[in-house]
């Protein structure tokens, strides 16, 4: 039993980290980003890269080197997520939604089959693997990478909370996704908040990945489709567009799946999310925290 | 409901003469039909130039892919709804059928209502309730349903789980099989001929003459008018919902027609042949051909589907270029290659007639407030080019 949460709870804080760039970029822009999973998988192959760079310097792996890794891929993802922004969806920002949503598509299948061009269709290993002896928490099993990457985890989501909620920058940002044209009669850059809020939602996406990787040992280029896929369901779940609604969304997603996997078993753990996913639509679309969207004219 | 012969409104005489329709050969309508047409025979009579096996198979796929892009080019193209799991009725008929022929011993043809059934039933679980909510749900929904559809097949044992079904038989009607050939005038046709010939009547002239027929009729019209601005066209008295239910149930039968079509070609079916991948070639078609428009979506279909087998070398890399045009496309030719109000540079147009100065016209009604009447609205691309086709 309490395996089975420990296991949602993990599993649902990736999906939380990649469901609030979703749901950042949807709440700034409304546009569904379907390229936001495949950010996620160029992050584990963008620390395949960075980490045969440095285990060649510091030596073999460990978890201050795979911190280390970490933040250069999220500082490459999110540049990466910043250029898609520019090249791609700014100038498309007026045309209609439909447009939008296509180029999106058009993105993720550049991704996707650009790293297949480069590192092939077949799953690489990761070259770390985190493995630890499990402790005993009330009848869990847990090891201590999973409580590493948990809290960087949690970390990496209060710093974000408290980037959005009490900075300046953050104000614009909530301000935009309010009124984009009034923002921008106030004074604030739109276009670099923008820029901003995609680099943040792609790093975030990018770290994922990475712990990801670091966690399972294998990656290939088709590994961010589902993951998109369940973090907009999580982001759905939790209310799109809300900061809090994405987290608590990836943690109930987490939690669903384990036990459904429980007691459905495997083979249907992604079926099970899906499902979910559309209940949630038709009995409440707007999620658990979310609040009541009016469509303006 | 009664027609009743009380007094009805009359429609005020038109301010601009409506000017004569063009006759001839050069007549847009008429060139694109004769076109279309030609293109026809010209591939009914491809099998007797040249029917080696190679031919005849890839180009029974390619006009099975027409039929699959003209059904979603009614999702996408007509009513704006973006459907990223299109493939996915594709797998309910292919499936229904080809459990129906192998594990219940019923022929092609029977199977049909039951395809049309079970691709109504399946897109009413998906539209009904996520039409109701903004179109860009439906496109992650319908992406959901995509996999739970694969994975669906994938694990039960009834579908032949990750094998798929094998020795579907192809089509047959009342006994009489197309394995059996037909011997027409001394010239012997095999299976394989009959079905391309069965797939090209039927599908194609069936598949594309309907749905573009279907596009320009009332509920064509009602359709892009509730792409182009759903709230005014709900003010005008469409049922905005119903609609996109119908374009969207109408879309998840022809890809279910196809599917069948499929199973009946290939023979053989399995989970893997249902990819997103697969969903995405289709929508790719629908895109950089020209959404709503036949002819560009027969043009990328026949693009789409051929491209690799001609391109042998640039297979490797064609998903990474049809990534990298949809991106281009919809930043440079959001309409594709052949927008649907496209007319042939060397057709005759009809000639907009000269607008009189708006002074000597007689005022019919004063806005409230002028101001507001004086503004003009800011035209957007999509709702000016359906007034160029209602003006053609």
């Amino acid at each position: 039993m309490f395996q089975l949460i420990w296991n949602g709870l993990f599993v649902g804080s990736f999906y939380a980290l990649v469901a609030l760039g979703y749901s950042m970029v949807y709440g700034i822009i409304k546009l569904l980003n379907f390229a936001h999973g495949d950010l996620y998988m160029l992050g584990s192959f963008l620390a395949f890269v960075v980490l045969g760079g440095v285990t060649g310097l510091f030596g073999l792996g460990s978890i201050p080197i795979l911190l280390l890794v970490l933040l250069i891929t999220m500082l490459l993802t999110g540049g990466i997520g910043v250029l898609i922004e520019r090249v791609a969806y700014r100038p498309l920002r007026s045309s209609p939604r439909l447009a939008a949503l296509i180029t999106a598509v058009g993105v993720a299948f550049t991704i996707e089959y650009t790293v297949r061009q480069i590192f092939g269709a077949s799953p690489l290993v990761f070259p770390i693997r985190l493995q630890g002896a499990p402790i005993e928490i009330l009848g869990a099993r847990i090891t201590m990478p999973q409580l590493v990457l948990m809290l960087v985890a949690a970390l990496l989501m209060f710093l974000l909370q408290r980037y959005v909620m009490h900075s300046r920058e953050g104000r614009a940002m909530r301000a935009i996704a309010l009124d984009q044209k009034a923002s921008l009669l106030m004074g604030v850059n739109v276009n670099r908040v923008i820029s901003r809020t995609f680099f943040i939602g792609s790093a975030l996406a990018g770290a994922a990945g990475v712990m990801a990787a670091a966690y399972y040992g294998t990656i290939d280029f088709l590994m961010g489709f589902v993951i998109g896929l369940k973090a907009f369901t999580a982001a759905v779940i939790g209310g799109i567009g809300n900061l809090y609604g994405a987290m608590l969304g990836g943690i109930v997603l987490g939690l669903l799946e384990s036990f459904g996997t429980h007691f459905l078993g495997g083979q249907w753990r992604d079926v099970f999310a899906f499902g979910f996913l559309i209940l949630f639509l038709v009995f409440k679309p707007t999620g658990i925290l979310g609040e009541r969207v009016v469509e303006r004219v | 409901m009664a027609k009743s012969n009380a007094q009805r409104l009359q429609t005020p005489k038109p301010i601009i003469e409506r000017p004569p329709a063009i006759k001839g050969v050069l007549a847009p309508e008429r060139f694109m039909k004769l076109l279309g047409l030609v293109l026809f025979v010209a591939a009914a009579v491809l099998p007797f130039i040249t029917a080696t096996p190679y031919i005849i198979s890839i180009l029974t796929s390619a006009f099975i892919y027409i039929v699959l892009a003209m059904g979603l080019n009614v999702v996408v193209g007509y009513a704006g709804l973006l459907d990223l799991g299109y493939i996915a009725f594709m797998a309910v008929g292919a499936y229904t059928s080809g459990i129906l022929t192998t594990q219940f011993g019923l022929s092609m043809l029977e199977t049909l209502p039951f395809v049309v059934i079970a691709c109504i039933i399946a897109g009413v679980i998906i539209g009904g309730p996520t039409l109701r909510l903004r179109s860009d749900y439906l496109a992650i929904v319908t992406l959901g349903f995509g996999e739970i559809i694969r994975i669906t097949a994938n694990n039960l044992d009834i579908t032949g789980g990750p094998s798929g079904i094998h020795g579907i038989p192809t089509w047959s009607f009342f006994g009489w099989s197309f394995a059996e050939g037909l011997d027409i005038a001394g010239i012997h046709f095999g299976p394989k001929i009959l079905f391309y010939y069965f797939v090209l009547f039927v599908g194609i002239g069936i598949a594309v003459v309907a749905v573009s027929r279907l596009g320009r009729g009332k509920l064509g019209r009602a359709w892009k008018s509730v792409r182009d601005d759903e709230d005014v066209s709900e003010a005008m008295g469409i049922n905005g919902y119903a609609t996109k239910l119908l374009a969207y149930i109408i879309g998840a039968v022809w890809g279910g027609f196809a599917g069948t079509l499929m199973a009946g070609h290939l023979s053989a079916i399995a989970p893997n042949s249902f990819e997103f991948l697969y969903s995405a070639l289709v929508l790719m078609a629908v895109v950089l051909g020209g959404m709503g428009s036949t002819p560009g979506v027969i043009i990328g279909a026949l693009f789409v589907s051929l491209a690799p087998e001609f391109l042998r070398e640039f297979s490797e890399w064609r998903f990474l270029l049809f990534g990298v045009l949809l991106v281009v496309a919809m930043i440079f030719r959001p309409k594709g290659i052949w927008p649907a109000n496209a007319v042939l540079p060397f057709l005759k147009k009809r000639e907009v007639p000269q607008v009189p100065p708006t002074e000597n016209l007689e005022v019919v009604g004063v806005a409230d407030n002028a101001d507001d009447a004086v503004q003009s609205p800011v035209s957007d691309p999509a709702r000016s080019s359906t007034e160029e086709e209602g003006r053609r």
